[in-house]
């Protein structure tokens, strides 16, 4: 599903972020991405989804070359991928349908499939009631599951997650892998970056660590 | 007729995305008006101005096509020595009808129209000429000929004053031609000044909604995808700027009708004002629309590509 060959990413401060990753992902499995701060964790996501470009080396996609994706390739991309962020990035002058509904306005949905599939992500992260409601009226949690709801309404095959626990008790944290797990156990790719090692380390997934933007064990992942 | 799936799908789509920058605009109403009255007042002078010197022009050509020579008569020149010289002239080739205007009725003319009449009840005698309105062949009626023809009249012993009315007719004519070349560089620069004003709101509504537009890049948006909103918010600000402007014209003509009316009834003529025809009305939308969505594109190509999620 993706693979790193020998990455390099250096931004225009001439900050090496990533430096030669070597990286395998099965399709169907799941990692954790940890590593200190600055370690290059968000860097790795964003090269997946093309919101920063290579440097060096080749990322491969589901096959697709993406170090040599043209620009208009890039909104195709990423709608296979579905995306979670630790500030959700929600619309917040927009109802939760609405923010859940976006990928599908995007992609070209007809009106009554995406009411039809907006209302079965809701249903899968517990917030089916909540359609009507805008986001601020909601917690943190609930945020972040409207913000799973949307990455995965369109029913992409990979997950990507920055910290998607980064501002939650632990309670809701496991509540939020746990959802990961399940996404995952019905054949999605899941590569969720986190610090929580408490959460993690008792979780049976492979860790991908990184340090100082190098990998200490990019092909442990691909044994599962 | 029912079109197929796709072809139906991306017109609902595209009347989707007019629908919501049109709510968009509505529920900001004070910021839109003023966009949109800015517009309208942009568009309605030149477009005013190309009404009104339309009208002059018409009132020209009508002047023009009946270029009037009058001959004052000498006061010695009795009735029927001016009527015997009424019948010779239009035996003349070049003249097509004379006309003549008694010193009575000249007269009877001057106090109707100018209200002296009380004035002129003191004058011991009538002090107006008996005067022939001359209308010239139409093959003479050019302003060289007619110049020519006013020559050898001006040398009838009976003559005192010959005048061609064509001069100034030529002048206003010729100056109403000139004006409306300006209003082209009028219209040029305001529709200028609407791509400024519809690219900055523009460009304020991409700021405004950075937010939205970064994510909707993230989720994978096309950025013909999120071009179309904006785009669809110049073309509304466009057409009822247009709109606006049209109305504005119209009104202020409504309100020269009358005035009109009252000095055309003054000379006898049948001229009528003429207000905005359907075709022009529909040119200023089409110019008002595509200014915007014009303006709206240049915007959306400088400053959309800036904004991109991190
Ligand atoms: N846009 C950028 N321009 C320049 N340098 C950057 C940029 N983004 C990140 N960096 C640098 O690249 C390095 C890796 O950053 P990255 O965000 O990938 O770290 P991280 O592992 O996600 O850290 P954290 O756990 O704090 O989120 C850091 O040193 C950071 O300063
Ligand atoms: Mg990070």
């Amino acid at each position: 599903m993706i693979r790193f060959d020998n990455v390099s990413k250096r931004y225009p401060g001439g900050k090496d972020a990533l430096q030669a990753v070597n990286l395998h992902m099965e399709a169907g499995s799941m990692a954790f991405l940890t590593g200190h701060s600055g370690a290059g964790k968000s860097t790795l996501l964003k090269l997946i989804a093309l919101l920063e470009r290579t440097t060096r080396g080749q990322l491969f996609l589901d096959g697709e070359n993406l170090s040599r994706a043209p620009k208009r390739r890039v909104p195709m991309v990423r709608r296979k991928i579905g995306m979670i962020f630790q500030n959700h990035r929600l619309l917040f002058d927009r109802t939760v349908f609405d923010n859940v509904a976006l990928p599908l306005v995007i992609a070209g949905y007809r009106h009554q499939d995406i009411g039809r599939r907006v209302r079965a992500a809701l249903d899968k992260v517990g917030l089916l009631g909540q359609e009507r409601a805008f986001p601020i009226t909601l917690s943190g949690g609930e945020q972040q599951r409207v913000g799973i709801a949307r990455a995965v309404v369109n029913k992409p095959r990979l997950l990507l997650a920055d910290e998607p626990t980064g501002n939650l008790d632990p309670d809701l944290s496991r509540d939020i892998m746990h959802l990961f797990e399940q996404f995952n156990q019905v054949g999605v790719t899941v590569l969720i970056a986190s610090h929580d090692l408490d959460l993690i380390s008792r979780m049976p997934y492979p860790r991908l660590r990184l340090e100082q933007g190098r990998l200490l064990n990019g092909d442990g992942a691909a044994a599962q | 007729m029912r079109l197929p799936r796709p072809v139906h799908n991306y017109f609902a789509r595209h009347a989707q995305v007019a629908l919501n920058s049109l709510g968009r605009l509505y529920r900001a109403p004070l910021a839109s008006l003023m966009t949109v009255a800015v517009i309208g007042i942009a568009l309605a002078l030149p477009a005013g101005l190309y009404l009104l010197t339309g009208n002059l022009q018409k009132l020209g050509a009508r002047w023009d096509g009946g270029a009037n020579l009058s001959l004052f008569l000498q006061h010695s020149v009795d009735l029927d020595q001016a009527r015997a010289l009424r019948q010779r002239l239009a035996g003349w080739p070049e003249i097509d009808t004379v006309h003549l205007i008694t010193p009575e009725q000249a007269l009877a003319e001057f106090r109707e129209a100018s209200g002296f009449g009380q004035t002129l009840d003191l004058l011991d005698e009538n002090p107006l000429p008996a005067v022939l309105a001359i209308r010239p062949d139409a093959a003479h009626a050019s302003a060289h000929a007619a110049a020519a023809l006013t020559e050898r009249l001006r040398a009838l012993p009976e003559v005192e004053l010959a005048q061609l009315d064509l001069q100034w007719v030529k002048r206003f004519n010729a100056i109403v031609d000139m004006v409306r070349r300006g209003i082209w560089v009028l219209a040029a620069l305001l529709g200028l000044a609407v791509l400024l004003i519809v690219g900055n709101t523009i460009r304020l509504e991409i700021q405004n909604r950075r937010e939205e537009i970064e994510i909707t890049k993230l989720i994978g948006a096309t950025s013909g995808f999120i071009r179309r909103p904006f785009l669809y918010t110049g073309f509304w600000y466009g057409l009822f700027g247009a709109l606006g402007g049209a109305l504005v014209v119209q009104l202020a003509f409504l309100q020269l009708l009358e005035p009109v009316q009252r000095l055309v009834g003054l000379y006898q003529s049948s001229f009528s004002l003429d207000m905005l025809s359907a075709g022009e009305f529909l040119a200023l939308l089409t110019g008002g629309a595509s200014l915007g969505l014009l303006g709206a594109w240049i915007a959306v190509g400088r400053h959309l590509s800036a904004v991109e999620p991190q």
